[in-house]
């Protein structure tokens, strides 16, 4: 089993969730998250009070997957969240022990 | 009798109906008989005027506390981090509390009771003959009572104003004796000097330094946002400032105070008429023109500035044209309002970004840069612009209507004015730091620094304004 962990552009979430649910991809978490990667932050000014601001919003989903399926998802999740621009963000991928299904114990795989 | 609520007109109809019945009835009457009726007649008026007048003045007050609590509330907390934004709302909310006490014991009485041209008597201390009867001294058409309220509100307000300046870091036991003291030794002087019976700025009861501020650009504006400077100089920067980011934890909240502070201030300007009048109408007429041009002057001296037009500029410009316009509404002209307020939005702009940076006071919220400036402003244009054709109170000795401001010919009006602003800024700050010194030995100003970087809201008050797991 693999974890993606996916840090898009929050406009793009609605993009990635259809095209995830199109390969039946339906599990996952998503979080409102605040970082930066290369991408320049901007400027803010409140009464001339001039604000820095280099954590920009972003979304971060996480799926765990079967292996055999991680390419395509990788493939969907980037092809979906691009636009060709700095701050598009970054794909993680962890190995993922085990996963326990709450409601009747399944393991493994068969929990997904 | 039964009493029937009638517009104007019919009113007015059945006054003359009445009367032509009386006089059809004159001859065969004795003439005591038509003069008991015709007493009878004039009360009757009297307490449909009465009516008209107390119905308008008492929604006038509840709009004016609606400016403090929720209006300044929202508008400060939302300015304010969140680990502060419950402590800052209620630095406004509890003024409504305290005020009203003060107000009750002896504020009323030391503001309006006749005293001296500096305060007023005790007279009225503990609300003693304060009643249905008319003050014909301030407003001969509306209960006492009613006059008493309405100004509470604005003793209010104005001690609100100040915690703008000292916003995210003076403790909340400092706090209430700061701003008791500041009532008794600050605001019942200056409200007693400008609207009180012989008061030493009072154009309409013959004061020695005659000055125009119809709504309180003295008495409440300059006087808090002066003291606010004196208390951002005196209690030092918050922790971080500059350097650290401040900014406002929501301006929804903020945008939402200010808009409640403009429709507010309708009472505020428009209820310091005293009455239904037509006066009444001007005032409101020149209070809404005013934040309207101000909102146009910040939003383009902003944008010119610094390349864009913010929200809280625009919000940030009504509420200073608001200010400006206080003094000189019910004195100017719709076109007057406009040039004030379009003066007062560019002027405040420059005040919160240009001359708060250059001297380095970290004025949080900025109640002087605001209240301190946009009133000074406002009480001067006053006498520019002030005009006999809107407000004809003020007669010589024939009966006509003496010239105003300067644009009635009256240039030394601009000196009087001047000379109330001086004696504002005076014992504003003089009694502030005396104030605050005492304030300073008794309870210590400043929270621990541990506290402050912890926030207010849950070190003085064991809350968070924002519960997730709630």
């Amino acid at each position: 089993m693999k974890k993606v962990e996916a840090i898009i552009q929050p406009f793009k979430l609605e993009d990635v969730k259809d095209a995830l649910k199109a390969i039946g991809v339906d599990g996952m978490t998503v979080t409102e998250v605040r970082g930066h990667g290369r991408q320049k932050g901007h400027k803010e000014v409140y009464r001339g009070q001039e604000y820095h601001v280099d954590l920009l919003p972003k979304i971060k989903l996480e799926m765990v997957i079967c292996d055999n399926r991680l390419e395509e998802v990788l493939r969907t999740v980037t092809h979906a969240a691009r636009t060709g621009k700095i701050g598009d963000g970054k794909l993680f991928v962890y190995d993922v022990t085990d996963a326990i299904r709450i409601r009747n114990d399944d393991r493994g795989e068969a929990a997904l | 009798m039964i009493r029937v609520r009638l517009p104007n007109v019919h009113r007015f109809n059945q006054v003359v109906s009445l009367a032509l019945f009386l006089s059809s009835m004159a001859s065969a009457e004795t003439d005591g008989n038509v003069d008991a009726r015709w007493a009878a007649l004039q009360s009757t008026v009297e307490a449909a005027q009465s009516a008209g007048d107390n119905a308008w003045m008492l929604v006038s007050a509840a709009l004016v506390l609606m400016m403090t609590g929720p209006g300044l509330a929202l508008f400060y907390g939302g300015l304010v981090r969140k680990k502060n934004v419950l402590a800052t709302m209620m630095q406004s909310f509890i003024m409504m509390a305290l005020a009203t006490v003060l107000w009750a014991v002896v504020g009323y009485s030391l503001a309006f009771g006749e005293g001296n041209m500096f305060i007023g008597d005790l007279r009225y201390a503990f609300l003693n003959g304060v009643g249905s009867e008319p003050n014909p001294d301030y407003s001969a058409t509306i209960p006492q009572q009613t006059f008493m309220v309405f100004q509470l509100m604005f003793a209010i307000i104005t001690p609100a104003l100040i915690t703008g300046a000292f916003a995210e870091r003076m403790k909340f036991s400092a706090m209430l004796l700061f701003m008791t003291l500041w009532l008794l030794l600050v605001y019942f002087p200056m409200a007693h000097m400008v609207w009180g019976k012989g008061g030493l700025l009072n154009a309409f009861s013959g004061g020695r330094v005659p000055c125009f501020d119809f709504a309180g650009g003295t008495v409440v504006h300059i006087t808090s946002g002066v003291s606010a400077l004196v208390c951002a100089v005196y209690l030092g920067r918050r922790k971080g400032y500059p350097g650290e980011t401040m900014k406002p934890h929501s301006l929804v909240l903020s945008v939402i105070g200010a808009c409640l502070l403009w429709v507010g201030w309708f009472g505020f300007n428009a209820g310091s008429a005293l009455s239904s009048s037509a006066l009444a109408s001007s005032a409101f007429v020149a209070t809404h023109f005013g934040a309207a041009a101000a909102t146009l002057g910040w939003v383009i001296a902003e944008w010119i500035k610094s390349g864009k037009p913010s929200v809280l500029g625009a919000v940030s410009g009504a509420v200073a044209g608001l200010v400006a316009i206080t003094p000189a509404a019910g004195f100017v002209t719709p076109l007057s309002a406009l040039v004030i307020g379009f003066a007062a939005g560019v002027v405040c702009y420059f005040m919160v970004t240009s001359v708060k940076r250059r001297f380095g006071y970290d004025d949080s919220l900025d109640a002087f840069g605001v209240h301190g400036a946009g009133g000074t402003l406002g009480a001067i244009l006053t006498g520019v612009f002030a005009t006999s054709l809107v407000n004809d109170g003020l007669k010589d000795a024939s009966g006509n209507p003496v010239a105003l401001g300067w644009v009635d010919g009256n240039a030394a009006q601009v000196i009087n004015q001047s000379l109330g602003v001086v004696i504002a800024w005076v014992l504003a700050i003089v009694g502030t730091l005396v104030i605050l010194k005492i304030c300073d030995i008794l309870v210590g100003l400043r929270v621990h620094p541990l506290h402050e970087t912890e926030g207010l809201d849950l070190s003085l008050h064991g809350e968070e304004a924002y519960n997730f797991e709630a």
